[in-house]
């Protein structure tokens, strides 16, 4: 017998005659719905991540990739990297960028790894939604937009529509139906890279980006 | 008291004698600034956690809704560890059981191998501290470096974590600093923790950037999608699941659930109950390596499943209970013991209430009956475990298997390891004493009238106490003086 034969075997012998009943999570969850308008739900979104040490920038859908190009010019970015094909980047191409570079992101990740690794000074991804509950960005990486885009450049731009703001992260996975498919790889990411492990005292910047600034898209316009 | 040639699994764990575990407990006692390092770190720990619950009826809910996807999760082991191989291998992962750490090692050296891996990165595991990954790939010749800031700093010390979230949390900023100026070419001596942390990241970056393999741990594992869920704050566990060529996680068998939708309560109170925090940075969900259109991410991933004792607990309705942990380390944070010995003290991979009751089934009694033991059977383990687990009810369970007569349950791996056919036989007759009212009168009528031959040395008693002497009267004779 193999080791799977008999831990399965082990395992089968102890098992209760019948399994429990299925758990509710409902019966949690729905008395605690709120009654929020959109924008009271990103107003919460912006609380808990800005907690977490992000950045937020409301924006439109017309201005934000102003607010891109401003914000990496404050930072004296030289190189921006970001996905080809997704549907900003035609918007971001044809904005002026003064001394940042974009560079869309091509081929496999081992042609350019020593450039994302140490040459790439920031990475621009866009967000599928993001969680109000716990200020959450949701992300699911993708051939377009590669996993490291978000973790290996020491800064992360990000690209949220407040229209896909959820309340909980079940109502996201639940309401989206994301156990029907995932991709490789999905995140939920909330501020920058830290870590409390000396000490307890808090550090940003551990392995991950250094600074996380989220531009939110907001049909209301810019004071939100 | 057991001898190693007892060991009953025949893992390489660190052997925990009595004597041992006595002497270190001592020094950890006597130890004033490992003292205050923990007493420190627990008080801010619960202050956090008690600050992510506002709403006692929240929690509540919380935690009764955790307990049961936990049960309901346990109660379909088998079938859900079936379902999760099949998912997975229908996303590309390669699914690995294993019954012992030895095996769980050679399964692992064996894909290193496979890819003449020299380095290998480590996310945090506390499953790969069980096995002793570590030293069996250093021993085959393959590195394991930890990349966790807690466990790089404590890899570095050459020591083990003393907290199952927090590995260094028994550690100073300057003892830090020291080990980094120490160990690291090039690094001067700085105790500023953003400078210290800007130092690991450098170090590390170097080495995510050239390994072979990334190792893992897994904080959920979802059967009906096959998604491997990591949580963690620093984004080493994206690097190690990410960057290398070849992803490896590994994970005891009872970290399975069966839908998506149950990892959304575990993964809230997980995070608010270890440390306080609302969410943390990164929550990685993996389901399969790169494939299709994806441009990175690990060509291959694997999960190794381990049992190593798992399987014990599960064959006993009450221990089973042990299984549902998901080590938030909540129950460490509040423990008195804890907080006043330290992690090290413990001698196990888990310390703290939780290793109490889960090391028994990896090591066999013999090398851990004093474990349960070491509790005031306080209850606070108990009070914030997020999935209810009574602790302090299988600890007391423990005790029991462990000091009953041997054979009484051969199921349980070492029990009657602490058996003593002389306390056993004198607690039978205290116990027939105490039930017999006419004999125990008679036996406290006796102890008054000859108490000044109640011996001064009482054993362990006396070590620190005055001895205990029975007093001149009987309660009994005293109210009956009143009346």
């Amino acid at each position: 017998m193999s080791a799977r034969e008999r831990i399965l075997a082990k395992l089968r012998k102890a098992r209760p005659e019948l399994p429990l009943r299925q758990p509710s999570l409902d019966a949690h969850y729905a008395p605690r719905a709120r009654d929020e308008s959109r924008q009271e739900r990103l107003a919460r979104f912006r609380t808990g991540i800005e907690g977490f040490h992000a950045d937020v920038h409301i924006s439109t859908a017309d201005n934000w990739p102003q607010v891109l190009a401003t914000l990496c010019a404050e930072k004296n970015i030289q190189t921006l990297m970001y996905g080809a094909s997704t549907q900003a980047a035609p918007q971001l191409e044809g904005t002026p960028f003064g001394g940042t570079t974009l560079r869309p992101w091509a081929g496999r990740f081992e042609d350019i790894k020593t450039d994302l690794f140490h040459r790439v000074d920031a990475g621009f991804t866009l967000a599928r939604g993001a969680i109000a509950e716990t200020g959450s960005l949701i992300l699911w990486p993708s051939g377009e937009e590669p996993r490291t885009l978000s973790l290996i450049p020491p800064i992360h731009f990000v690209l949220l529509d407040a229209a896909t703001i959820h309340p909980t992260f079940y109502d996201a996975l639940v309401g989206e139906n994301w156990a029907g498919g995932l991709p490789t790889n999905a995140l939920l990411i909330s501020g920058p890279s830290k870590t409390a492990d000396i000490q307890q005292t808090l550090a940003y910047g551990a392995h991950g980006p250094k600074e996380l600034i989220v531009i939110v898209i907001n049909v209301e316009g810019e004071r939100a | 008291m057991s001898t190693p040639a007892q060991q009953s699994s025949g893992q390489p764990i660190a052997f925990v004698s009595a004597q041992a575990l006595r002497a270190r407990m001592h020094d950890a006692v006597n130890d004033p600034h490992l003292r205050q390092s923990f007493r420190g770190a627990m008080d801010f720990l619960m202050a956090k956690r008690a600050a992510q619950f506002p709403d006692q009826g929240e929690l509540d809910s919380l935690r009764s809704l955790s307990e049961s996807i936990r049960q309901y999760s346990l109660s379909r082991l088998p079938d859900l560890l079936e379902q999760l191989e099949s998912n997975l291998t229908r996303n590309g992962v390669q699914v690995h059981w294993a019954e012992t750490p030895e095996e769980a090692n050679a399964i692992m050296l064996g894909i290193a191998q496979r890819h003449a891996a020299k380095l290998i990165v480590k996310g945090k595991s506390m499953v790969s501290e069980e096995i002793e990954f570590n030293h069996a790939m250093e021993a085959a010749g393959v590195g394991a470096l930890e990349s966790d800031m807690g466990e790089y700093i404590v890899q570095l010390a050459g020591e083990k974590p003393s907290h199952i979230i927090m590995p260094a949390i028994h550690q100073t900023k300057q003892q830090i600093a020291k080990l980094f100026a120490e160990h690291i070419p090039g690094v001067d001596y700085t105790d500023n923790v953003d400078a210290l942390i800007q130092i690991g990241r450098r170090v590390l970056r170097e080495k995510f950037e050239i390994a072979d393999i990334g190792l893992s741990g897994v904080n959920f594992a979802v059967a009906e999608t096959g998604t491997l869920c990591l949580v963690e704050n620093e984004g080493n566990g994206r690097m190690c699941t990410t960057v290398p060529k070849v992803h490896i996680a590994i994970t005891g068998i009872e970290k399975v659930v069966e839908k998506l939708e149950h990892v959304a309560p575990l993964f809230s109170i997980l995070t608010r109950s270890a440390t306080g925090q609302a969410v943390s940075t990164y929550f990685n969900m993996i389901s399969g390596p790169r494939r299709g259109e994806d441009k990175d991410g690990p060509e291959e991933v694997h999960l190794v499943l381990l049992d190593n004792g798992r399987s014990q607990a599960y064959a006993d309705e009450q221990l089973r209970k042990t299984l549902q942990c998901i080590r938030c380390g909540a129950c460490m944070n509040h423990c008195p013991v804890y907080t006043r010995i330290g992690g090290h003290a413990y001698g196990t991979t888990y310390p703290g209430p939780i290793g109490k009751i889960v090391s028994p089934h990896m090591m066999g009694l013999e090398q851990t009956h004093l474990l349960p033991t070491a509790s005031s059977l306080c209850g606070a383990c108990g009070e914030v475990c997020p999935v209810k687990i009574p602790i302090p009810e299988l600890l007391i369970r423990l005790r029991g298997e462990a000091n009953s007569a041997p054979q009484a349950n051969p199921a349980m791996v070492g029990q009657g390891a602490g058996y003593d056919p002389k306390i056993s036989l004198l607690w039978k007759m205290w116990a027939r004493l105490y039930a017999r009212p006419a004999t125990y009168r008679a036996f406290s009528w006796l102890a008054t009238r000859f108490r000044a031959l109640t011996p001064r040395q009482q054993s362990g008693w006396t070590a620190a106490r005055t001895p205990l002497k029975p007093a001149s009267r009987r309660l009994r004779d005293m109210v009956k003086d009143r009346r």
